[in-house]
């Protein structure tokens, strides 16, 4: 991964005063993802699992995929003169990356990080929280996850992103 | 507590009791309403989930009543990249839509328009034709340095023009004829090469600015050239110094527009530098609407400048104009300029 890139940030609201919270935000993997649609080369596109992945050999570090992203998902690595942006890295849901390169293949891991997805596993960032307060998995089968905690444990402060990535929300 | 009230207001005995029990009656009510404002602040302060647990989180933020305060969610996050602070802005879809929907529209439309424009006046109206003819006599009219500074803006403009119309419209018109490896290849160098033209042209606008502001500045002349129909009646003589009203017209749009494209670009060019993400999302709508409509006004001046008009274009091609075409353009230029070269000045239009 290109140095300076964090897929997943831990964003604290109201940081030191009552009702703080701190969200873990990376990318949503949104249904109609806005970064797909608004990309000039067209290269980021929603998987049939509905994960959102790009190619790296066609971007073109444009920048416009961070400013139509709701959740501040795209990093640039800086690469050359000025502010110039170097291939958009952005969290892959651990599912390797969309360019050519063989699933699992090392050239793969080089660009894109690992592919869990293609080994039947989870992202790492969902299999090792500890709270379990990151899901990952079928969006109806987190929703009906979520819909047990809430009426166990209550309604807390909701499902972040929820809405906005998914054009629903989660009902309780 | 109010049955226990009731219960007890039984036992006193004679004339006194009403009253005990009013007066008893009257402390159930305001020990029920002590109570309700007691059980009240719980309420709020820690609600129960449903297994009747104190739910922690109950008094933390929430994403709705954020964002029904706020256009976008900021915080504090402990990376240096300032950026990475807003957590989300749900305006990135409106953006999008902008980009992906108004602007393709308002694009095709506003030069598509102009196209067409240009195409029926040239249908209708045709070329303008010097009407005396060439006099094979010629005027000098800019210096070399005037043309070379007007191309370099020209030819940056030109090149700026294209790349930047196909990071818009580059995927839906090329991107099916190059397949998407050549388009990403194609569209890579055209980003580097709308970065740097962007200083050419800077400079060119500077240049021109310089050069003929003075000679731009609108003058009572300019109304007559309006009135006159602006040179496209050919039964009237529209009267014009070195620049007429619609050259005039150009100037201004060009450096106008020539601020507010190079203003937004480099807020483009150094993201983040300066401003924040809706400053980014404004700065590239500003950057796009206002370049569509410079494109389009030059199309028109590029229309005139060469298939418009006959005798227009070696003003800026050999920097010498047609006597004939001066007296039917620029009348009082011509006048000066003779006056400046001790030449005669022709009698008649038709000389």
């Amino acid at each position: 991964m290109p140095w300076g890139i964090n897929r997943r940030r831990v964003v604290t609201i109201n940081d030191g005063k009552p009702g703080e919270r701190s969200v873990s935000m990376a990318c949503m993997h949104c249904t109609d993802p806005p970064c797909a649609a608004v990309c000039p080369v067209e290269c980021i596109f929603p998987t049939e699992d509905g994960i959102v992945l790009h190619n790296k050999d066609q971007c073109i570090g444009c920048g416009y995929c961070f400013y139509a992203c709701p959740f501040g998902a795209p990093q640039y690595p800086r690469v050359s003169n000025f502010g110039s942006r170097g291939k958009m890295d952005k969290c892959t849901y651990c599912a390797g990356g969309g360019g050519p390169e063989a699933p699992g293949s090392a050239e793969e891991f080089a660009k894109y990080g690992s592919n869990r997805f293609g080994e039947g596993k989870l992202p790492m960032c969902a299999e090792m929280c500890s709270t379990k307060s990151l899901l990952a998995g079928d969006g109806d089968v987190i929703g009906q996850i979520y819909k047990e905690r809430v009426v166990q444990r209550g309604y807390g402060s909701g499902a972040w992103g929820w809405l906005t990535a998914y054009h629903e929300d989660v009902d309780v | 507590m109010k049955g226990y009230a009731v219960t007890e207001g039984k036992e006193p005995r004679g004339k006194n009791s009403l009253a005990i029990f009013l007066a008893r009656l009257r402390l159930a009510i305001v020990a029920l309403t002590f109570l309700a404002i007691a059980g009240a602040i719980p309420a709020t302060a820690q609600q129960l989930a449903p297994d009747g647990a104190p739910n922690p989180t109950a008094s933390g933020v929430n994403q709705q009543q954020l964002l029904r305060a706020e256009p976008r969610i900021e915080g504090y996050i402990d990376i240096p990249d300032t950026r990475a602070r807003v957590l989300a802005q749900p305006a990135g879809r409106t953006w999008d839509y902008f980009h992906e929907v108004t602007l393709h529209w308002f694009g095709a439309i506003v030069i598509i328009g102009m196209i067409a424009l240009l195409g029926g006046a040239y249908l209708i109206v045709g070329r303008l034709r010097i009407s005396a003819g060439r006099s094979e006599k010629k005027v000098h009219r800019f210096s070399p340095f005037e043309r070379f500074s007007h191309w370099l803006t020209a030819v940056s403009f030109v090149i700026l023009g294209l790349t930047g119309l196909n990071i818009t419209f580059g995927k839906i018109l090329l991107l099916p004829v190059l397949g998407p490896d050549a388009f990403s290849s194609l569209s890579q160098a055209a980003k580097y090469v709308h970065n740097f033209t962007s200083f050419a042209f800077v400079i060119g606008l500077v240049l021109i600015v310089a050069m003929w502001f003075k000679d731009n500045i609108p003058r009572r002349v300019d109304i007559d050239w309006l009135k006159q129909g602006g040179g496209f009646v050919k039964s009237r003589h529209a009267p014009a110094g070195r620049f007429n009203a619609g050259e005039k017209a150009v100037f201004w749009i060009a450096l106008l527009a020539g601020i507010a494209v190079t203003a937004s670009g480099f807020l483009l060019l150094f993201p983040f530098y300066v401003t924040d993400i809706l400053g980014m999302q404004v700065a590239l709508i500003v950057h796009a609407v206002i370049a569509v409509l410079f494109v389009a006004v030059i199309l028109a001046h590029i229309y005139i400048g060469t298939l418009g008009m006959e005798g227009a274009f070696e003003a800026m091609g050999t920097g010498e104009v047609d006597l004939n075409w001066a007296k039917e353009h620029h009348d009082l230029w011509l006048q000066d300029q003779l006056a400046k070269e001790h030449r005669p000045a022709p009698s008649s239009a038709a000389d």
